[in-house]
């Protein structure tokens, strides 16, 4: 037990060479993992992926241009639970290098332009806030004004508590501006990956013209926990897992992260032309 | 009458009783009796008062989920005539935690949407606490769709706990039927008015509330998440809900600073489960007035009010700058 405590600090520090499977438990050599697009070679597991390397496994090299990546948090309802919410935002900042939990900008995938967002779950959970909401609306509105297509990458607990009702309404806000794509006949496929729960998921998460998840992914409105506790009963197998999704006919497609690049630029490619 | 009294409400517990019974009881012709209720009535108000002026968002948070307060049916009776409602989402089946239909306010048709909790244990359950499934929300959608066709004003009363965290909801896809309400209601073009007029919770309570203007009843409350699941989240402990109910600025007089609601509907004295008609008369005098100030513009106008209505809500730093808040 000691022994593997230990190893798990370290692991977490960055230092080890090595990495365990969450779902296999096979201790894989990190640079093969990354060759590997983070996906176990043994079981096909898929480890949670930060933002930037998202985007870069998905982008074409050298094609990436960020967008405003100048917006910030602030506090606006000076929250404080066991903590001071700029105390949380700084220690994610610090953790992460982000400002917040979204990046996005422009770029080719395959050679297909589009506007690219993707959530960064270790900030906050990938929360909901006013940052990030508005982000995600200028993405969805840059797509408009440049005649592009969009791709979002979920990854969120939903709302964030910290900003109140003010992350609550980002849900509108965002869902308001995909009214307006839809209209203009630019496709938005909405790419689901684990976990993307609550708030984000009741919104843009939902409202792909194309849904894809990740397999294995965790997708639902209430997290399994919540549920289980209100039924009081165990919850059905694979529930809220993408295939799940996918057999009751919530996601189009279970793609996995080896595919996803190629799978996206052919749907861009046959919507587009 | 036996009434429910919250903990803060007690200390008028017993000058209520006291004047309840002089007035059933005694003779009214008595000067001594008359001077008496006199003095009760005016000892009470003052007490009202007194309690009502320093409410806490604990306080209001269970105010605003009073089992004895107007819930959407009780609304609908006092407000409009001619009211009919309409069942189903013409796929899965009819969920009673929403009532949609069609009725006449000021003679004036009009669409409304609501959700509907319970009051006694039957109606608790069969409404399933005002706790939607996806098909209410499609419900909802589709009577709302109905009304945009034939040009009627839309009006929404929110009152729920959440969306219903259960296997079937999410296996009917949830978080698709608020989702495409948000995205809907955006792009809808007759005037939409909503209503919170006690619990509005989450994602739940925004699926009906995408509108042109958003109304408050006094001690309604809206919020991100309950001051429950807040609590047992940061704090790791339910017990802590107050603080949380604090934290979360979620009564009327906050979100109207923080540009979320239009305007604040004022409760009758003592709150709208004391007075169900003052409630409701308060409320309809308001959607009233919102509804003739939207009808007297173009949709495109609407739609573009609602939109940057929404778009500008947010508190963020660009650059150096702050921005948001209320535009």
């Amino acid at each position: 037990m000691a022994i593997f405590k230990k190893k798990r600090k370290k692991e977490e520090k960055g230092e080890d060479l090595w990495e365990r499977c969450k779902a296999c438990q096979e201790v894989i050599l990190r640079v093969e993992l990354e060759r590997n697009l983070r996906v176990c070679p043994r079981c096909g597991f898929h480890f949670p992926l930060p933002a930037r390397k998202r985007l870069g496994f998905t982008v074409d090299e050298g094609s990436f241009q960020e967008l405003d990546g100048d917006l910030s948090p602030t506090d606006p309802l000076r929250f404080k639970d066991t903590k001071r919410y700029p105390e949380r935002l700084r220690e994610a900042q610090e953790k992460t290098g982000l400002r917040d939990a979204f990046i996005y900008g422009t770029g080719l995938i395959e050679g297909q332009p589009a506007v690219v967002g993707a959530f960064e779950f270790s900030f906050l959970g990938g929360s909901l806030g006013s940052v990030v909401g508005e982000k995600v609306t200028r993405a969805i509105e840059e797509a408009r004004k440049r005649r592009l297509g969009l791709v979002i990458f979920s990854c969120s607990g939903g709302a964030r508590m910290q900003e109140g009702i003010l992350s609550l309404v980002q849900m509108a806000k965002t869902s308001a501006a995909l009214a307006r794509l839809r209209k203009e006949g630019l496709p938005y496929l909405s790419i689901l990956t684990d976990p993307t729960t609550g708030g984000v998921t009741a919104s843009f998460g939902m409202l792909g013209d194309i849904i894809i998840a990740e397999p294995g992914a965790l997708i639902g409105f209430a997290g399994p926990r919540v549920i289980k506790e209100t039924i009081g009963e165990e919850l059905p197998k694979g529930f809220q897992r993408a295939e799940y999704l996918l057999e009751h006919g919530l996601v189009d497609l279970v793609v996995e992260r080896k595919e996803m690049r190629k799978v996206i630029a052919k749907l861009l490619d046959l919507l587009y032309h | 009458m036996l009434r429910h009294y919250l903990e803060f409400e007690r200390p008028l517990m017993e000058l209520e009783r006291e004047y309840e019974e002089l007035r059933r009881f005694a003779s009214p012709a008595d000067p001594k009796v008359a001077s008496r209720l006199k003095k009760l009535e005016a000892k009470i108000i003052k007490l009202r008062q007194e309690i009502f002026s320093r409410l806490t968002p604990w306080q209001r948070t269970q105010l605003a989920r009073h089992i004895e307060r107007p819930h959407a049916l009780d609304y609908i009776g006092l407000i409009l005539t001619d009211f009919v409602e309409l069942h189903g989402d013409r796929a899965f089946r009819d969920d009673p935690a929403v009532v949609a239909g069609l009725g006449k306010l000021e003679g004036e048709t009009v669409v409304v949407v609501g959700q509907q909790k319970g009051r006694d244990i039957y109606e608790l359950h069969r409404r399933n606490f005002g706790m939607p499934h996806p098909e209410g929300y499609r419900k909802a959608l589709r009577v709302m769709e109905l009304g945009a066709r034939f040009s009627k004003p839309i009006i929404t009363l929110v009152d729920t706990p959440g969306a219903y965290p259960g296997v079937g909801a999410e296996e009917r896809g949830q978080a698709e039927a608020i989702a495409r309400n948000l995205r809907e209601m955006a792009s809808m073009e007759v005037p939409i008015v909503a209503a919170v007029i006690g619990e509005g919770g989450s994602g739940g309570a925004l699926a009906i509330a995408v509108a042109d203007r958003i109304l408050m009843l006094q001690y309604a409350i809206f919020s991100v998440i309950s001051p429950e699941g807040c609590a047992a989240i940061l704090w790791r402990s339910r017990e802590k809900a107050p603080q949380a109910a604090e934290a979360l600025r979620l009564t009327a007089e906050d979100l109207k600073e923080l540009g979320v609601v239009d305007e604040i509907v004022p409760e009758p004295l003592g709150g709208a489960h004391r007075d169900h008609r003052g409630a409701a008369m308060a409320l309809k005098e308001a959607l009233i007035r919102h509804l003739e100030e939207l009808k007297r513009m173009t949709p495109e106008e609407r739609l573009e009010a609602r939109y940057e209505k929404f778009r500008r809500m947010g508190v963020f730093l660009e650059g150096t700058s702050e921005d948001g808040k209320e535009g």
